[in-house]
């Protein structure tokens, strides 16, 4: 085994303390965060008037801003406060920000359009109908004071939460109450980029302070009157069923209230349907899962039960050479061109399943009464989870209520597990309010995990050492194969015959979105085997892709500013390297560059890496550089020690013994640059960052000890060199 | 059985078998869930917190064998988010989903209570034991050592 030590000897210059955007004054929503839980967002917090579904400004110029999005961790609740602000026009000290009333929304025609959190779309893709939220709010607060003094719209100025013309002069406060009744002929265009004030600037994330005292809520920490608490178990090989039970010995032990079978409805599973599980209900968590541990089930494993990761890999090793049925001709047909050339490379790569892991446990608390439903649990999207509960409960949307809390971590795991189910059913059996909890265990048992990906290259070059040829074949799982896509089907360097194909291995394990699904695998293969091509032909593997991607403006801007300030070099000596790899996802262009140093003995130092994003605008930089250095933490734990370990159909490393993370110790340096096109185009930052840092780590592993990583994790493989 | 418990300053009667983890206790009995669960095994750190100053893991540890002893948590390290690492974590920004922190805090104070001018690779064993799956480690290293500039 490979050991990390992470060298210091170029310490952190903080990235986010250097930058020189205005930092704003500390102002945290204390009281507001705080009464996040149970706060019934469809009234006005306190004394503020709502001005429209999005906000609500109270007498004294406060205004609260709902946010319709999960606050996961990535900063979407400040980022939705921070667009209403910008067209709102309001000091950045009289904003708070809640979390939006599900309820409301899917009850009440969708007002907030999209509640759902993912796939980097909060800025990126929902920026323009968020601000407008905030720009027909000023607007109708202009128009309220235009009336009440007598004279036209235009002549009335709306800035930093007061609205003036000539010698009158109010706050939005006063006026709160007579904006909320305008209807405006015809709702305002939202600004653009050079018109901004706060959007660009950093602000602090207002869910801070609730995080540092345990006083933020997560579901797991949800408590009410009267609650049981329940430890499910389903069967380890996904697909398999409880075939009998015996709850005799967990009965009879203290505090159970009872040991109830969830039944599974469907045969084929879509992500949230509620599958075969037992489940044990007592009065309090640990009784429940001690109790649990003493029932003695039967499995039927399912068609699965034999599968082991080792047999995947050996058929999807078969597959790549041989030709697939799901082809996309991109440009020319490079078969012809690869067969006539004896010395054309050829190239092989993997990455294994991987799960999500987020730090808080899976868990949910439902309470299900003749009344009402409500429920509490792990999400992304609580306008999904209202809908799902009231299936599940057989029960109208009207009937339920949905109660946002933080989520601890969530990574695309978020919609994709039947947990909230399993809380209703219960409650629903019981007539109590049940809290079902994960255990560690469970949840990567259970995860809908990263799929794994294998990738064939051939490329044949020319005089210049250019490819004019190249075959990329994958071969992904059956449940999700597009990921397999991305990035590999769609590459940006032009090379004038290229093909791409796609095979499928059999496995029954689930899969589902894992923070920058598909790009997250892909670039470990696509990269290092661009660093291949272009070593081969003699060239720099910078200069190779500035050359490959000429007039691509995205790609071309994120290598200059690479150039600029990486110091990449290839003439290091033996020990050292440094390595880049650049990957675009998530409306994202990014770079990275690593630099590492490997003993002969093998162990590895990572000393620095750098990142270069180019996601069109920043509106928070300090937010944005934050999520950097958390991707580039996220692909380490998986590129390091990741590899989920699948014999007789089920996961074995199941808790972060036998699935290692990244630790502090071994954090590297980050340094986090912009190079930002600002041509109308968004890119993401909650995900964007993690994609290229594998195989920029492995192509600087490369240079040190001219190892080609073919697989992850890397410390699996002897790093020595001689 | 009945435990008398000691913690953030006030005693606390709870009937509980003596060999629950003093973390579901602190949780699921007395009520206070800023100590977390993440893995029960010891591995992950989110349940740290103060047994007699020392930082201990409270997954980890019998309900019983805290009997007697001062148990802090992330609760009682100050009323009002007054810790010099409560502050610098503020300043800082350090938490992202936030639920690894009270356990980070923790690790974090009591390291300070013992070494108030903790170099790098003092900060890096002291906070080995804590995961962090958002990676906000370069923003725990930076504040610690605001907080050790600012006494903790």
């Amino acid at each position: 085994m490979t050991m990390v030590n992470v060298s210091r000897r170029s310490f952190i210059t903080s990235a986010v303390a250097a930058g020189g955007g205005l930092m704003l004054g500390f102002h945290v929503p204390v009281a507001q965060a705080a009464g996040l839980v149970n706060a019934d967002a469809s009234k006005a917090p306190a004394d503020g008037v709502e001005i429209n579904a999005w906000l609500t400004i109270d007498p004294k110029g406060v205004v609260t801003v709902r946010t319709p999005h999960t606050e996961m961790g990535q900063g979407g609740m400040t980022s939705v406060a921070q667009l209403v602000a910008e067209e709102l026009n309001v000091p950045w000290k009289d904003v708070r920000a809640m979390l939006a009333d599900a309820h409301r929304h899917v009850n009440r025609g969708q007002e907030y359009r999209d509640m759902s959190t993912g796939s980097s779309n909060l800025v990126r893709n929902r920026h323009p109908h968020i601000m407008q939220a905030g720009a027909s709010a000023r607007e109708r607060l202009r128009e309220a004071a235009a009336q009440k003094w007598g004279v036209p719209r235009a002549q009335v100025k709306a800035e930093q939460g007061m609205l003036s013309a000539g010698s009158n002069k109010a706050s939005y406060g006063e006026f709160a109450s007579a904006a909320a009744n305008v209807k405006l002929a015809e709702e305002p265009k939202i600004k653009a980029y050079g018109d901004w004030w706060l959007l660009g600037k950093d602000v602090p994330r207002m869910d801070v302070a609730v995080k540092v005292d345990g006083s933020a809520i997560y579901p797991i920490d949800v408590r009410v009157p009267g609650m049981v608490y329940a430890a499910v178990k389903a069967c380890p090989t996904p697909g398999g069923r409880v075939k009998s039970f015996d709850a005799s010995a967990a009965s009879a032990r203290p505090g159970v209230v009872a040991v109830i079978e969830l039944k599974q409805t469907k045969d084929k599973l879509a992500n949230s349907d509620l599958r075969s599980a037992i489940a044990v209900v007592a009065d309090s968590f640990y009784r429940a899962k001690t109790a649990l541990d003493l029932v003695k089930i039967e499995w039927d494993h399912g068609p699965g039960a034999t599968m082991s990761f080792a047999a995947m890999d050996k058929q999807a090793v078969q597959l790549m050479s041989t030709d697939a049925k799901h082809v996309e001709e991109v440009r020319g047909d490079p078969r012809p061109i690869l067969a006539a050339d004896a010395k054309a490379l050829k190239s092989e790569f993997m990455r294994p399943y991987e799960a999500h892991a987020p730090m808080c446990p899976p868990a949910a608390l439902a309470h299900v009464t003749k009344e009402r439903v409500d429920i509490w649990s792990f999400t992304q999207d609580v306008a999904a989870l209202l809908r799902l509960t009231a299936n599940q409960a057989g029960r109208e949307t009207k009937d339920v209520y949905v109660h946002a809390t933080y989520q601890g971590g969530a990574f695309g795991l978020g919609n994709a597990v039947d947990l909230p189910r399993q809380a209703v059913e219960l409650s629903k059996q019981l007539g109590k309010p049940v809290k079902v909890i994960w255990t560690r265990e469970e949840d990567t048992a259970q995860t809908r995990s990263r799929p794994p990906v294998w990738a064939h290259f051939e490329a044949s070059l020319d005089e210049k050492g250019l490819p004019k040829a190249m075959l990329s074949r994958a071969v992904a799982e059956p449940n999700v194969p597009a990921y397999a896509d991305r990035g590999i089907a769609n590459i940006p360097y032009r090379i004038p015959n290229y093909r791409y194909e796609r095979h499928v291995a059999a496995s029954h394990m689930p899969v589902g979105p894992n923070r920058a699904p598909g790009s997250n695998s892909n670039g470990f293969l696509m990269e290092q085997f661009i660093d291949e091509m272009a070593l081969a032909g003699g060239w720099d593997p910078l200069e190779w892709r500035l050359k490959m991607t000429e007039g691509n403006e995205r790609w071309q801007r994120v290598l200059l500013k690479m150039k600029e300030v990486c110091g990449f070099t290839t003439k290091l000596p033996r020990g050292q390297g440094m390595g880049i790899a650049v990957v675009e996802s998530h409306g994202a262009t990014v770079g990275v560059c690593a630099s590492v140093e490997v003993t002969r003995r093998g162990s590895l130092a990572i000393d620095k890496i750098a990142v270069v994003s180019n996601t069109g605008y920043v509106i928070n930089p300090r937010a944005a550089h934050e999520q950097v250095r958390g991707c580039v933490a996220w692909e380490l734990s998986h590129v390091l020690y990741g590899g989920l370990d699948i014999r007789d159909g089920r996961v074995n490393n199941l808790n972060f013994n036998g699935y290692k993370m990244l630790r502090l110790p071994d954090m590297p340096q980050v340094e986090s640059h912009f190079a930002m096109s600002q041509d109308n185009w968004w890119g993401g930052f909650g995900e964007t960052a993690g994609p290229p840092l594998p195989p920029a780590l492995a192509n600087a592993i490369f240079f040190a000890t001219r190892k080609r990583i073919r697989s992850t994790p890397i410390l699996k493989h002897d790093l020595s060199w001689a | 059985m009945k435990l008398a418990l000691s913690v953030n300053g006030a005693t606390h009667e709870v009937d509980v078998e003596p060999e629950t983890p003093l973390l579901w206790v602190l949780r699921d009995t007395i009520g206070l869930t800023g100590t977390k669960y993440g893995c029960g095994i010891a591995e992950c750190g989110a349940c740290m917190i103060h047994l007699d100053g020392q930082a201990t893991k409270a997954c980890n540890l019998n309900a019983a064998a805290a009997v007697g002893k001062k148990i802090v948590t992330i609760e009682g390290l100050s009323k009002d988010r007054s810790h010099p690492v409560q502050k610098a974590w503020i300043e800082h920004t350090v938490p992202q989903c936030g639920y690894c922190q009270s356990g980070q805090i923790m690790s974090a104070a009591a390291l300070l209570q013992k070494n108030p001018k903790p170099t790098d690779r003092q900060i890096d064993e002291a906070m080995a034991g804590n995961i962090c799956r958002c990676g906000t480690y370069l923003q725990i290293r930076e504040a610690i050592h605001a907080a050790a500039k600012t006494g903790a």
